[in-house]
């Protein structure tokens, strides 16, 4: 893909921005797009190195993940958890309903 | 056996591929170490890692992955030494994170497969796509309130695994039986505890038919079936719908569905088009997953007898029927409740005493095995002093009854009622010479040739004894005596 092909159109700054459930103004989205094309575009420089036969690579440091011990350690803070809910009934979250 | 389903233009074959999600046994959750025990208050089991508090960074547990391998070696599968964490992203009210912490290029279990028995006594082998970690979600709870949902985070960040099937199941049976196939798995390893009712094991079916041999239909996938039954329910509803709506000339969306347990069937999930754009990325906060393959070979020689190996032995070495065999392993309690009683008894006759007698009792009882009154101890007690001559079968059965109704030891009952098999020569000969002498017209007629009566003589000395003869003795001894 060459960078003149990296078009992100308002569409899909729109469904991206659905999906992150961001609002946006209208005005904003043309703004927006122009910037992620640019950003796409430099990334796509990328594109120029030969990658066949590469693995993506997950992590940079050559470590590995720690591991800890099966302990319960942690819990029983209620009243913590729910410290910022904007509401609360018997221990619970209350949000707007959310069906299905 | 043809899994063909007769349409009205013609004939369909079912393709089904499985998603089971199992609950990893583990004290503490996947990323935190907050309890993932059934049952506590709400929002009780949640650390702040699990309710995603700005700044909290997951720590995997040790024994989830563990665990995990265990559950590969047991699908047959290839063990992934190296694997990935990604995000997978999506909104909604009970995923606090905004995503789940899930494993899509690189999972920790890679292809195998298992085999499932189908009624007919034919077998299948079912092809493993992958297993993976993940997180599960919170609760959500709609029924509370009329314009609110609330939310329980407790199950947040319990430790999942994610069983994908290949697209190889072709019926509601086989989908079912590679259900229990799987949870009877888990259950033997001891790497998910099975529980269907309380969530702890669901599945999510993909449904497709098509012409035999042509190319694969459309799918949809029904998710978040928690019982065999509503599995097959729920497919064999999808297979007609999916069937009718192409035989009228329609086209199968591609779609995520849900099954009404009230009324047997399925319908689409509304407002989700964005659902299957996950966006999925490795996630930052997690290295990838390194061990070495001296750790698998460590928990691979530690892992439990497994049913198809257990079922192989019963039958070589025991010389039990195939059916038998698959009864007594179906669950883990029963094969060991077996094992215990047949040590050192005769393998056959204990199982026919357990599937018979003991499930038969029990199923009266409406009892389980875990609550059975006889012990496997007591029920090997019985088999051995029926195998050493000291009681008959059939006086068995009597003294069964009784140690089902007291929980008391054969030996005692036996003793206590004088039920003791008379295995003595003299004292069955005397029997026998009371017999003939009260039936001296029917001896006569015995030595005429009507041999037919030698089942008489037997009859009316056991009904003598009351049972206690031996019988084998008590038909040689008349054989001499009547010879």
């Amino acid at each position: 893909m060459s960078a003149d092909k990296a078009i992100v159109d308002t569409a899909t700054v729109e469904k991206i921005a659905r999906l992150a459930r961001i609002r946006l103004a209208e005005e904003r989205k043309e703004p927006i797009a122009q910037d992620l094309n640019r950003i796409l575009s430099w990334i796509e420089e990328l594109n120029e190195v030969d990658t066949d036969g590469v693995e993506p690579l997950a992590s940079v440091t050559g470590h590995s993940l720690p591991l800890r011990k099966d302990e319960i350690t942690d819990g029983d803070v209620q009243g913590k958890v729910l410290a910022n809910a904007p509401e609360e009934a018997s221990g619970f979250f209350v949000v707007p309903k959310v069906v299905e | 056996m043809s899994n063909l389903i007769q349409g009205r233009t013609g004939e369909w074959e079912v393709v089904i591929g499985m998603e089971v999600h199992a609950q990893v046994s583990s004290q503490s959750k996947l990323f935190s170490g907050a309890p993932t025990q059934f049952g506590a208050d709400p929002n009780q089991n949640v650390s702040l890692v699990d309710a995603a508090m700005p700044g909290m960074l997951p720590v995997i547990n040790e024994e989830c992955v563990k665990q995990a391998i265990r559950t590969g070696l047991g699908l047959n599968a290839k063990i992934n030494c190296y694997s990935v964490f990604d995000r997978k992203n999506y909104f909604y009210a009970d995923l606090p994170q905004g995503y789940q912490i899930s494993q899509f290029k690189y999972p920790i279990v890679g292809e195998g497969a298992i085999v499932i028995d189908l009624k007919d006594g034919s077998s299948v082998e079912i092809g493993v796509e992958r297993l993976h970690l993940e997180q599960d979600a919170g609760k959500s709870m709609h029924d509370q309130h009329p314009s609110k949902s609330y939310i329980d985070l407790n199950r947040s960040g319990v430790a999942l695994m994610e069983i994908v099937s290949k697209p190889d199941l072709r019926s509601a049976e086989q989908a079912g039986a590679y259900m229990k196939k799987v949870r009877s798995i888990v259950r033997y390893l001891g790497t998910c505890d099975g529980n269907m009712e309380e969530g702890s094991m669901r599945a999510d079916v993909n449904v497709s038919v098509r012409r035999p041999g042509e190319e694969l239909g459309t799918r949809t996938e029904t998710k978040n079936l928690n019982s065999v039954r509503f599995i097959m329910a729920a497919i064999d509803y999808e297979v007609q719908r999916q069937i009718e709506l192409i035989e009228d000339g329609g086209e199968i969306t591609q779609e995520t569905r849900l099954f009404d347990t009230n009324t047997g069937a399925t319908r689409a999930m509304r407002g989700k088009e964005d659902a299957h754009d996950y966006r999925y990325f490795p996630d930052p906060d997690l290295l990838p997953l390194e061990f070495s393959q001296s750790l698998v070979d460590e928990l691979a020689a530690e892992l439990p007898e497994l049913p198809d190996q257990i079922r192989e032995r019963m039958v070589g070495e025991y010389g039990l029927s195939s059916y038998d065999a698959a009864v007594l392993t179906e669950e883990r309690e029963t094969a060991a409740f077996y094992e215990a009683a047949a040590k050192d008894q005769d393998k056959k006759l204990v199982a026919n005493w357990m599937s018979v007698e003991l499930f038969g009792a029990l199923n009266k009882a409406g009892k389980s095995l875990a609550d059975s009154p006889v012990s496997p101890a007591q029920l090997g007690g019985l088999v051995a002093l029926i195998s050493d001559g000291t009681i008959s079968g059939r006086i068995a059965k009597d003294v069964f009854a009784d140690m089902f109704e007291t929980g008391r030891d054969a030996a005692d009952i036996i003793e206590e009622k004088g039920l003791k098999q008379v295995s003595d020569t003299g004292a069955i000969e005397a029997l026998i010479d009371q017999v003939l002498a009260d039936n001296q017209d029917k001896v006569d007629e015995y030595r005429g040739g009507k041999d037919k009566l030698f089942g008489f003589f037997v009859g009316q000395t056991m009904k003598l004894s009351k049972g206690q003869a031996n019988p084998a003795m008590v038909n040689d001894l008349l054989k001499s005596k009547l010879g």
